[in-house]
């Protein structure tokens, strides 16, 4: 009797031990699983071909070699040029930062009205524009192509800027009018009784509280902008590719030698600033992901 | 005409957008529903002749091979992202100590371009220089993984690819889910002596439905949007085993120029989408009115 | 002299629903009107609607003689302070005040002398660079109010401004708006849900409920004369004891039986009464009924009743019997002896009697 007395709590006490380490083992794994593509893709991308035949996918470099590196960002072949990722990244910076920048604003905008000026048919509006979120863009390429061709902004970066703050503005607006409908609308009120305008109360009053979901938006809307391919491919030619276009380019091009080391360079240079920009702000980032699907 | 102005400030500001919402979405899911009725080919017609472009797509068996992909690629990524979100959120919800850290790292496949993912596990999934080689390196050497090549089991890897990209979404979801559940009634269910895998499955989960319905409408929609994937994974092949509706609609608007078949394999995605996402929309507004 | 404000048959419709039904108020200047109602009953919107916050579907809002009906809020010359303050959150004290001012183009100079007047007035000098989070509740309802005062506006409108705080500071704040408004003499219009606040403050009441206008009157009015049987519930607490007796009729006025369990009926008289329905709620006020042994006059009815509960509060007693059926209150003197189960004489003051017939609730005398 005294015996088991004694070890009860000792044996409680080790069960959850492991458990403990059972949960840490398990945690570890799958933290494995997901960090294992990123590995396999920078140290493929440090090998020389010579080692990538003959090694395995997952062994450290044997030498350390940042050629494909440049091969990658200058004289990677996308097609029938063979500048490497370098104009196209730039291309990507044009197209994300102004389409970033507008559709926030317009978003911001939006979701003022949306959240604190209701009026008659303003919800109804807001749910309308809020599908649009929700279809697949196929159904959308065809007449956007034609639009395009008409206004003669097909194939530009233009073109690919218009179609992406089109699209945008539903998940903007959406984020923006979250937010705002949490300030109390007795804030308008006195603001209107202390005599300012519809423009007046959104700069004094709502602007300035708005930058956790500025950034929340921003961050979102780079990473989708940033990362698009079905818009890049469909409305883009040759000079005028985002850098997912040109990534996919390089590592489907069926001329000469596939130089495995060259594409995960590629796509590590691809991939760099989303990744970059989660890192950082990935907190705000989760946010994003959550606020517009999580309805509380 | 100031005052004017003001007061109807609000209905002027939101115009735009909407007027944009009208033509970009609905006016040109009607053009593509229109197209989609007419015998276009390279160009579009406008003369209306009836399903033809149905007929001819239900009939055509790489859309039937695209369409049974969407359903089974569809149902395993939701299925076992879910899972795996679930289980993986139940064991951070644990208290662990570097939550942080390992929320992070499942969660950052999200941050990537499905381009740059589809050519990860291109690359890892590569029969002769990949994981098959590796498994083989170790002396397992008669270990073989070439489903990337394999028309029949070409899809699964985009179902793998896709799983690694969506799940820790998945799991973030359900972890602010499980963490919103009132703590009170689980210290009640403890002070009970209800042990803890009864308490996620008898209380916890089940008052999480609105996040599982949150998480199956963002995956669904993924799942008929995977483009960039299938593109970058597979190119849609081998020959076309992997192809999805949407890198079916591509081919046909892009490369076939046979609009009319875009134009009916668009606007039958655009069906199943609604039929998913209508109903909840329509939930939630209702909720959110009442 | 026309009236500071004046509602005339102000009617409000959302959709199919009517939320405000034939409103008719008027206050002169310098008084403190108080709209008092249980939630819904419209009072807010009803200040909204004066505001100019809220449109109306008919009827005529002046103030200072002027058609205020379709003119909006900032040039309705009006000052507000809301429940929750709604002080500007990025700003200062100091540019909360001034902000309506900046917005209407007055000169720095200016400002900066209204505001310190203000701020003197309140006590908040101290508090000008501090954002509102960074102050307590009773120091943002001043802040809320120094607001509302650098307007020098006509009409001052109150939105349940005491509801966010705690007791003690509700009080307190009470009697300092009651202050400010015997110091300025300036005419407001006060929402609030608790009627000891309108009994305090005010110096015409109107009561509502359910967007109709049950009475309007001086707080003495409603009191002792309500106009039915809701306002004669709603106002004064505890509640009026609506006991219900059947009436009958002789050369010597009115006679009141009402019945009691395990007792003989009792019979109240009042000879004022020329005539009344057969069945009547009586309704008299726990003050209005004493203990006899302590109490002494003429004029006060005796009748000797069951006692079923006592509660001692202090500088009261509360006794409970029940009457006609219902659950009466009295409320005596601390020296009383009343005993739970015993049987006492109480008096009764019938002079202080209220009618109310039983099925539209109205008042009968």
């Amino acid at each position: 009797m005294t015996n088991s007395l004694i070890t009860n709590p000792l044996r409680k006490m080790m069960k959850r031990l492991v458990l403990r380490w059972l949960l840490y083992l398990l945690l570890c794994t799958f933290a494995l699983y997901y960090m294992m593509p990123l590995f396999v893709m920078i140290t493929t991308s440090l090998k020389n071909l010579e080692e990538i035949r003959t090694g395995s996918l997952m062994s450290l470099p044997r030498e350390i070699t940042m050629a494909a590196w440049s091969t990658a960002w200058s004289s990677a072949c996308t097609g029938i040029q063979c500048e490497g990722l370098r104009p196209y990244f730039w291309n990507s910076v044009l197209l994300a930062v102004p389409a970033v920048l507008i559709s926030t604003i317009i978003g911001a905008i939006n979701g003022y009205v949306v959240a604190q000026w209701r009026f008659k048919l303003s919800n109804i509006l807001f749910a309308l524009m809020l599908f649009g979120c929700f279809i697949p863009f196929q159904v959308v390429l065809l007449p956007m192509a034609r639009v395009l061709g008409m206004t003669g902004l097909a194939g530009s970066i233009s073109g690919l800027i218009f179609v992406h703050v089109i699209y945008g503005i539903g998940f903007t607006t959406l984020f923006f009018r979250n937010y705002y409908v949490t300030i109390p609308a007795e804030l308008v009120k006195a603001a209107k009784v202390d005599g300012a305008s519809f423009w007046r109360i959104f700069f004094s009053i709502f602007l300035p509280l708005s930058l956790p979901i500025i950034v929340v938006t921003v961050i979102w809307q780079f990473t989708q902008i940033w990362n698009d391919f079905l818009f890049g491919v469909s409305f883009s030619q040759a000079g005028t590719q985002p850098i997912t276009v040109a990534l996919n380019n390089i590592v489907n091009s069926t001329t000469g030698v596939k130089e495995y080391n060259v594409d995960m360079a590629a796509a590590i240079i691809a991939a760099l600033p989303t990744l970059l920009v989660y890192i950082v702000a990935g907190k705000y980032f989760i946010r994003g992901l959550t606020a517009g699907s999580v309805k509380g | 005409m100031m005052e004017w102005m003001e007061k109807q400030m609000p209905k002027l500001v939101l115009a735009p957008s909407f007027a944009a919402s009208l033509i970009f979405v609905y006016g040109f899911i009607g053009w593509t529903a229109w197209v989609s009725l007419t015998k276009s080919k390279l160009l579009p017609r406008y003369d209306i002749v009836g399903p033809i472009q149905y007929q001819r797509l239900f009939d055509s068996p790489r859309w039937d091979v695209a369409l049974s992909n969407l359903f089974v690629f569809g149902f395993l990524f939701i299925v076992i992202s879910m899972l795996l979100g679930l289980v993986l959120a139940i064991l951070l919800d644990q208290k662990i100590r570097t939550e942080g850290i390992i929320r992070t790292i499942y969660l950052y496949p999200m941050a990537l371009s499905l381009i740059v993912t589809g050519t990860a596990w291109k690359w890892i999934l590569n029969p002769g220089l990949g994981f098959e080689a590796m498994v083989q390196s170790w002396g397992w050497d008669s270990f073989t993984f070439g489903w990337l090549v394999d028309p029949d089991m070409a899809i699964y890897t985009v179902v793998i690819a896709g799983v690694w990209q969506a799940s820790g979404f998945v799991m973030a979801l359900f972890l602010a889910g499980l963490r919103s559940v009132d703590q009170e009634i689980i210290k009640a269910a403890q002070v009970d002596g209800i042990p803890t895998w009864r308490i996620y499955s008898s209380i916890i989960l089940p008052s999480m439905a609105a996040v599982f319905l949150s998480a199956f409408i963002v995956l669904a929609h993924l799942a008929i949007k995977s483009f960039d994937l299938v593109i970058a994974l597979t190119g849609g092949g081998p020959g076309y085993a992997t192809d999805l509706p949407a890198t079916y609609m591509y081919t046909m608007a892009f490369s076939r120029g046979d609009i009319g078949q875009a134009a009916s394999s668009a606007m039958v995605m655009m069906m199943v989408v609604f039929a998913i996402v209508v109903p909840y929309l329509y939930s939630e507004l209702r909720a959110r009115n009442d | 002299m026309s009236p500071i404000l004046e509602i005339k048959n102000l009617n409000k419709n959302y959709g199919p629903t009517n939320i405000l039904n034939d409103v008719n108020a008027s206050i002169e200047d310098g008084e403190f009107l108080v709209l008092v109602g249980p939630s819904g009953c419209g009072k807010s919107t009803l200040l909204n609607c004066i505001a100019g916050l809220e449109p109306i579907t008919s009827g005529t809002i002046r103030i200072s003689g002027r058609d205020m009906t379709h003119v909006s809020p900032k040039d309705r010359d009006i000052a507000m302070v809301f429940q929750s303050y709604a002080l500007y959150p990025t700003m200062s004290v100091a540019k909360n005040i001034t902000f309506g001012m900046k917005v209407r183009g007055i000169e720095k100079a200016e400002q900066d002398v209204k505001l310190a007047e203000v701020a003197h007035l309140l006590q908040i000098e101290t508090l000008l660079d501090r954002r509102p989070a960074q102050l307590s509740g009773g120091q943002r309802q001043r802040v809320a109010m120094g607001r509302a005062l650098v307007r020098n506006p006509k009409l001052f409108l109150f939105d349940e401004p005491l509801s966010n705080l705690d007791a003690k500071l509700r009080v307190e704040m009470r009697t300092e708006i009651k202050k400010l408004h015997q110091n300025l003499g300036a005419s407001m219009v006060y929402v609030t849900h608790d009627q000891i606040e309108a009994m305090t403050l005010a110096t015409k009441i109107v009561v509502m409920k359910g967007g109709m206008v049950q009475q309007i009157g001086s707080p003495a009015e409603i009191y002792m004369r309500p106009a039915n049987l809701f306002v004669a519930d709603f106002m004064g607490s505890p509640a009026m004891n609506l006991i219900p007796a059947r009436v009958t009729m002789n050369g010597k006025g009115a006679s009141f039986t009402i019945t009691r369990s395990a007792a003989p009926p009792m019979v109240l008289h009042d000879e004022n009464i020329k005539s009344l329905p057969d069945n009547v709620l009586l309704g008299l006020r726990p003050e209005d009924i004493g203990d006899a042994s302590l109490r002494k006059g003429r004029k006060l009815q005796i009748s000797n009743c069951h006692v079923d509960v006592v509660e001692p509060a202090g500088a009261d007693t509360y006794v409970l019997m029940t009457l006609g059926g219902v659950e009466v209150t009295a409320r005596l003197q601390a020296e009383t002896a009343a005993q739970r189960g015993a049987n006492m004489e109480f008096t009764f003051n019938m002079a202080k009697a209220s009618y109310f017939d039983a099925n539209t609730g109205e008042r009968l005398n």
